[in-house]
Formats: structure tokens, sequence, C-alpha cells
């Protein structure tokens, strides 16, 4: 299903300045694996060895996808998916 | 001068000196690198002796050329022998309380704000904003107003009113987000991106962090240039515990103290210990939690640093505690009792913690101990309700001879 991706100021290079992405996907391992595709440049920034760098949050509508399925968790119709840098706050 | 620019404290990458907190190779944290090989130790020393009453007496390892006009200038608060609690505590050893409430907005976030605001408008933002547990409300609320600079504040709506009160009142755009602290950090990363702002722990994080550092310096310079054998220290996000351990190492390298690093103890709330749980387990990340704790300025769920404060305690030989609320209540108590210094719910945290240590035996006799209290009181009250009786009586000798049935002796 069609899924709004969030990418963050510090990715836009890899897009080409582009803020948002449509892509589908079922879950949100899925819909990175979609987002890699139109974009090679952003896997080892987001990723490595298949999993999210450590300092890599990723949000399902507003919600931080480690209090669900990480990256197994399930994308419903018209949710947007965010990813930030996980270094603010304290 | 020596401030080279933002190096990410993950793959190395640099950046140059902007608004910029977060790596674009691996989203890691980009902090300020300096060369202080310039630096002569006895100059320096003699520099910083003869420098203001604050923490801009250590300008040469903040990030500035020189000194900012920083009209609230925060730091130098007091380092004061606690031997009643020791004693309490059943402790041979030297034990120091570090009164960081004793700063102008009552913790030690003034320092990092202090450092924040200076950057802002170094780098010409007319206003500041920040994700705020309570502490860093106040201070940015506060730094913004005697600077002359707008302010947002963004806070879980459900915080404390001492802390709402003690914000607002500068005259800020309080902002009470419906959600806890890691919803608002979420919230004001997204915001960082799109308005014009300098959000002191978001995108000015770099400069912020190393704010931290001053109580690391000032708490050698006040032991008489020497360092403590061990640390008790707070952790909410982890940059205050892994900060001061780099400021401790800044004058070890330079020369301006010797010996080592202390040990350093972390301490949290069993309500949220997401750093204290990935030390104890092993891990090199940290799984984020939902804070459910009365210390609320140390209920960060997701805390950035985690990984690093993880690191450093293991690298001292240190550890991560964590103590239940009660404790938390009982280490006010127990602080107020034997020091006179009345301390927030995260100051009982860290004493809580300490007593931990002092029961497993942890703390050797003759070591030198700082323990860094990093708020005020009178900003949790309903954490020292019905902690005591008051005795209420008539304007009467024989009301109040009634109450207390004293022996009357002549």
């Amino acid at each position: 299903m069609p899924v709004t991706v969030k990418i963050p100021t510090q990715l836009r290079a890899a897009t080409g300045g582009e803020a948002e992405l449509e892509v589908s996907g079922t879950t949100v391992g899925e819909v990175l694996d979609a987002v890699f595709e139109a974009h090679d440049g952003l896997r080892d920034r987001i990723t490595q060895d298949g999993d999210l760098r450590r300092f890599v949050n990723v949000y399902v509508s507003g919600e931080d996808i480690r209090f669900q399925e990480g990256l197994a968790t399930q994308i419903n119709d018209g949710a947007e998916v965010t990813i930030l840098p996980a270094v603010a706050g304290g | 001068m020596a401030i080279e620019n933002l190096k990410c404290k993950e793959c190395g990458a640099t950046y140059d000196l902007g608004a910029h907190f977060a790596c674009e190779n691996c989203f890691g944290p980009l902090e300020v690198a300096y060369d202080h090989s310039q630096l002569d130790p006895a100059e320096t020393k003699r520099k910083i002796q003869a420098g203001s009453q604050g923490i801009w007496r250590y300008a040469d390892f903040l990030p500035f050329e020189g000194r900012p006009g920083d009209p609230l200038e925060p730091g130098l608060t007091p380092l004061l022998r606690a031997d009643r609690l020791a004693e309490r505590l059943g402790l041979d050893a030297e034990l120091w309380i570090k009164n960081d409430a004793a700063n102008p907005t009552h913790s030690f976030k003034d320092r990092v704000v202090a450092v924040a605001v200076a950057k802002a408008q170094e780098l010409g933002f007319d206003t500041v904003a920040c994700a705020s547990t309570g502490n860093l409300a106040n201070a940015v609320a506060a730094h913004a107003a005697a600077a002359g600079l707008k302010s947002y504040v963004f806070v879980p709506a459900n915080l404390e009113e001492q802390k709402l009160l003690a914000t607002g009142i500068y005259g800020t755009n309080l902002v009470g987000v419906r959600g806890n602290y890691d919803d608002v950090n979420r919230l004001c990363t997204q915001l960082a991106e799109t308005r014009p702002w300098a959000f002191v722990n978001v995108n000015l994080r770099p400069y912020y962090a190393e704010g931290s550092k001053t109580l690391a310096y000032e708490t050698a310079e006040q032991l008489g240039w020497e360092l403590p054998d061990r640390v008790v220290c707070p952790i909410a996000s982890g940059s205050l515990f892994t900060k001061v351990g780099r400021g401790f190492q800044e004058w070890l390298d330079l020369g301006l103290v010797e010996g080592q690093l202390p040990v350093f103890n972390g301490a949290q709330a069993e309500g949220c210990s997401p750093v204290a749980t990935a030390f104890a387990e092993g891990w090199d990340v940290c799984k984020p939690q939902r804070p459910e704790t009365i210390a609320k300025s140390l209920a960060i769920g997701d805390p950035a640093d985690g990984p690093y404060a993880v690191e450093h305690a293991r690298r001292t030989n240190g550890a991560i505690d964590s103590v239940s609320d009660a404790e938390i209540r009982d280490g006010i108590s127990l602080l107020a009792e034997t020091t006179g210094i009345f301390t927030e719910t995260a100051g009982g945290v860290t004493i809580g913690v300490l007593k931990k240590l002092a029961e497993r035996g942890e703390i050797n006799a003759g070591e030198r101990v700082v323990v860094y209290i990093t708020g005020e009181g009178l900003k949790t009250l309903d954490a020292t309700r019905d902690r005591f009786r008051m005795h209420e009586i008539d304007p009467a000798l024989a009301s109040f001879e009634a109450e207390f049935r004293q022996e009357v002796t002549v």
C-alpha cells in the first residue's frame, strides 16, 4: 500500500533534496527497502549489517517502532513513516 | 584559538561550526573538536584563576573565541564537605556535594544554556527553543529573557507546577505537549527542520553539551587542582555524565591535573532506567522505555547519549544503578537532614544510588567522592509532601508545653 516517508534534512543530499518519498510496502522493512531501491545512497546511512544504525529512529504515525515490532511493524493505509536522528534532547 | 570543527563521534566525519547536530553519513552525534596543544598549563591555570566568577573562567575550553557577553553567568557553585552524610552512610570516605542548584535558575541546565544561547547569538538566531523535562525550560526562558531573545519552550503538559511557573514567568512561549518527554523531543526535532530557531538541545546540541564540562573543571579547581577518585552523577540523556568525563580528560591531557579519570557511577530512577538496564545487560544500545517515575527531570525513555554513558561507566570501572520512587524520597530527606541541601527528585536519585554503593561496600576507606546535585527541591514539592508533620499550637506557653510535653528544669 502507498506510504509517505519523511526524510530528515541530514539525508536529503541522498534524495536529491526531496523531503518526502512516496513508496509502497506492508511493513517498515519493506518500506525502507523500497526507499533504498529509489535512493541507494540511503541504505548505508540508515542501516548497518541489515539493522537500523544505533542513532536512527523510525516512527510510524508518530510511534517509535521499537515499541512495536521493529522492522516487522505493520503499515496501515495512509500511515506516515518518519526517519529522524536519535541524538537530540536531554 | 583552538576550536577546530564539529566531528562525528561515530565515524569521525567533520562539519563546519554551524547549527548541525547529526552526521549525514551515519546519524552519529556531532561534538566540538579542539586543539589545545598551544595551551601552556601554568599560564592557563593563572588565566582561569584571574577569570570571571562563573563558567566563563573556562572560556579556553568552550566553543568560542574569547568570552561571550552573558548577562546571567552561571557556575562556581559550592563544593561542600558532607561528613555527616558520610557518617550516616557508614562511609570512611572524603565525601563532597557539588550543589549545582545554586545556579541562576537553580539547576545545572544554566551551564549548558549559557553556552547554547551565546552560540545562538553568535550564529545570528533571534529565537531560541528547547525540548525540556523542566529544568531546561526554566533556564532557556530565563537566559533568553536576559539576552533579549524570543523563546519557545516545549515540555510535557503534565510537568510539576513549580517548573511550569518558573518558566512562564520569564515571558516565554510555554508549550505544554500532551505526551511524554520523548514525544516532545521528536516534535522538536521535526520543528527544528522547518523553523529558523536555535533549539538548544537539537540543532545547537553539540555546543550546548559542552557547558556540562564546566562542572568537571570547577570540581577539579575547587579540590585544589586535583581529581576525585569517584563521582556519582544522575543520568537522563547521558550527556552530563559523559561530558563531565570529557572535562576531566581534557585537563588530564593538558597536564592541568594529574592521575586518572575517576570511577563514574551513574544514577537513574527505576521507573525510567534505559541506561542502567543497558549497562546491566551488557548492551551497546539502550532499549527505549515509557517513563513512570517521580523523577521527571530524568524521565527520558530514549536517551540520546545512552550508549556513550554505558561505555563511559564501563571504561572507568564504574556502574549505573537505579532506585525506586521510595528510595528517591528517602534520598531527598537524607541529604537535607545531613547537609542542609534541599534537592529535587533527581538529587534524590543520586543520593539513593550513593546509599546503594555504600551498602554494597563499593566505596573504599579514604576515597574522595564527589556527588553531583543538579537541581533544587523547591521545584518538586509533591515528592516531599507527607515526609513530616507540622506541630500546630495556640500562641500560649501551655499549648507549646502540651504539644511537646517538655519537662521544665530550672
